[in-house]
């Protein structure tokens, strides 16, 4: 199971003041930590960045890789800021992950950058009008990013479909959909397609003392599916031996007693 | 259309792990694929095997066994400096049986002495064993890494009884370690986990899965010892990656088809061929299934398990 760690978020006020700063050390604390705790890439959302956005992505991706040597998830809807975190990540230790192409022709571009600069990509299956209805309708979606990818070259193993996770206090027909999805993304292609789902998105809006919970349990069901990677919280201790003791139980981990440790 | 062989290919590979000194030391495993597939991955170094000695006579080895060291077995120097200069051994294991508290009970200074009497006399390898006795091997295996300090010895068997001390002492002393288990990958896992979490460094680790004799249940090792390399490999399981250690020659020269005699049992036929056939076949097994070093005893059968990795080996 694949890890990619949240936490580095322009949503945090404590990020946010980092990056406006441009001061590394909160960054790099926060990377390290994600990374030691077991996550395999970590996300950095720097939001739209309307202004400095390739300088800021620049110099994220630069702070971040200088103390952590894992590949990074960039999240930003900026095209060129994009572009200017692509081409100074160091590929030493994987592929960069873009975050994230769809069926909006706006988001077309990020598919092209894949290509240019030989990175992973996430393809939320949602177009630009309404959210997806149901799992059938996630499914059209991807088959149509997937040809689009294969016109620009970008191979299909590169590829990571995310069913866009709903909050399961307002949607909560959703939840099976997005579960029911993951399953049918993998016979889209042979090998299976990958799978990525923004986790903690299912527990939006549901009292905080409940969010790991409810992660935790609504991992263990895509996990059961084949999922393939999610973007969380590796901080959670609950929600990575809720994990760990999935793999087990899925044979994708040997056990000893001590494997929470590993 | 041509046949095009099917490959797998892994993300894991097996640790290399190297003992002995100068030109004489040897690497062990290092492999990214199983055991000889060699066109789905890479096979840096050859499977070895160490001639087995032990600290007295061998008056509880067969006589098809005992026969072959005859004339050198009383003394333990002697007797590896037999097995370095006449047959070619890469590398010696001596064990000191005597050490057991139903044997001689021969004191941890005894066993010191006569380790540094034997690397004083041989120049390839050295690999110490205790005599598989919990409490005893603690006091016996730390004076032997001392008493080996600066030879890069293997020394073992760490169990999970008593780990602690015998780790500690190879840390100390910088020597790799043995850590064997009874036949059960889960507590392998278990064990190679918390010799690590004692700060051991894993590419210093050997896994004694345990062996066992053709008949006598070789196929539950052939079994653990195949998923152990299936786990390092393809499940990229970082602690399941250190080389795999087959000890065969003690499971063989003591069950009843390596000494009955061919009065009682006519029909199986010549004592000797059939003992050097055992232990042959059984290590041949080890070695397929996954063990990079073996601990032998019969000169015969050792050529025939080298001849047979040469085959294997040759492209």
């Amino acid at each position: 199971m694949i890890i990619i760690g949240e936490k580095i978020s322009i949503i945090a006020k404590k990020v946010r003041e980092a990056m406006n700063a441009r001061d590394p050390k909160p960054i790099q604390e926060l990377a390290e930590a994600q990374w030691k705790a077991g996550a395999h890439f970590i996300d950095v959302n720097i939001g739209p960045a309307e202004e400095n956005g390739e300088d800021l992505m620049k110099w994220m991706v630069e702070s971040i890789q200088e103390k952590v040597q894992a590949p990074l998830c960039l999240d930003t809807t900026n095209a060129s800021a994009l572009e200017a975190g692509l081409k100074v990540h160091n590929n030493k230790w994987g592929k960069a992950l873009i975050n994230s192409t769809s069926n909006d022709p706006e988001r077309f571009i990020m598919l092209e950058l894949a290509a240019k600069h030989n990175a992973e990509i996430i393809a939320l299956t949602v177009g630009k009008g309404g959210l997806p209805a149901d799992a059938e309708e996630r499914c059209a979606i991807a088959a149509e990013i997937m040809g689009r990818a294969a016109e620009m070259g970008v191979p299909m193993e590169d590829i990571y479909l995310d069913p866009l996770i709903l909050q399961v206090c307002t949607t909560q027909d959703q939840a099976m959909h997005s579960i029911k999805a993951i399953q049918m993304f993998q016979e889209l292609n042979d090998p299976p397609m990958k799978t990525v789902v923004g986790l903690s998105n299912i527990s939006n809006g549901v009292p905080k003392a409940m969010r790991s919970l409810i992660d935790r349990v609504y991992l263990t069901l895509l996990m059961y599916e084949g999922l393939t990677a999610a973007i969380a919280n590796p901080l959670d201790k609950d929600l990575m031996d809720v994990m760990k003791t999935t793999e087990v139980f899925m044979n994708k981990t040997l056990y000893a007693h001590s494997y929470l440790e590993m | 259309m041509s046949f095009v062989v099917p490959k797998e290919s892994f993300n894991g590979k097996v640790l290399a792990v190297d003992f002995g000194k100068d030109d004489k030391a040897l690497i062990v495993g290092g492999e990214s694929c199983m055991p000889f597939l060699s066109f789905e991955g890479e096979t840096p170094n050859r499977p070895v095997i160490a001639h087995e000695i032990q600290d007295c006579s061998p008056d509880d080895w067969p006589d098809t066994v005992k026969e072959a060291y005859k004339d050198v077995s009383s003394d333990p120097v002697a007797w590896a400096s037999h097995c370095q200069d006449k047959l070619n051994a890469k590398a010696i294991a001596l064990r000191l049986v005597s050490t057991h508290p139903d044997r001689i009970d021969r004191s941890a200074e005894d066993a010191a002495k006569l380790i540094k009497d034997v690397l004083a006399a041989i120049n390839v390898p050295l690999i110490i064993l205790g005599s598989n006795h919990i409490e005893k091997d603690s006091t016996v295996l730390v004076a032997a890494a001392e008493a080996a300090s600066g030879h890069n010895c293997i020394i073992g068997k760490a169990q999970e009884g008593n780990y602690k001390t015998i780790v500690a002492a190879a840390l100390a002393h910088n020597h790799k370690l043995i850590a064997m288990s009874e036949l059960d990958i889960n507590l392998a896992k278990q064990l190679n986990i918390l010799i690590t979490q004692m700060g051991f460094d894993k590419q210093k680790l050997i896994t004694d899965p345990m062996c066992s004799a053709l008949g006598y249940g070789l196929e539950y090792t052939y079994s653990v010892m195949e998923r152990i390399r299936l786990a390092g490999l393809a499940q990229n399981d970082q602690t399941m990656q250190p080389p795999i250690l087959g000890d065969v020659g003690m499971y063989v020269w003591k069950i009843k088809e390596t000494v009955a005699g061919e009065a009682d049992v006519p029909e199986w036929g010549t004592l000797a061929e059939r003992g050097i056939a055992w232990e042959t076949v059984t290590a041949t097994s080890m070695v397929l299934s996954g063990s990079n070093l073996l601990i032998m005893r019969h000169p015969s059968a050792i050529q025939n398990v080298e001849k047979t990795i040469d085959e294997l080996t040759s492209s």
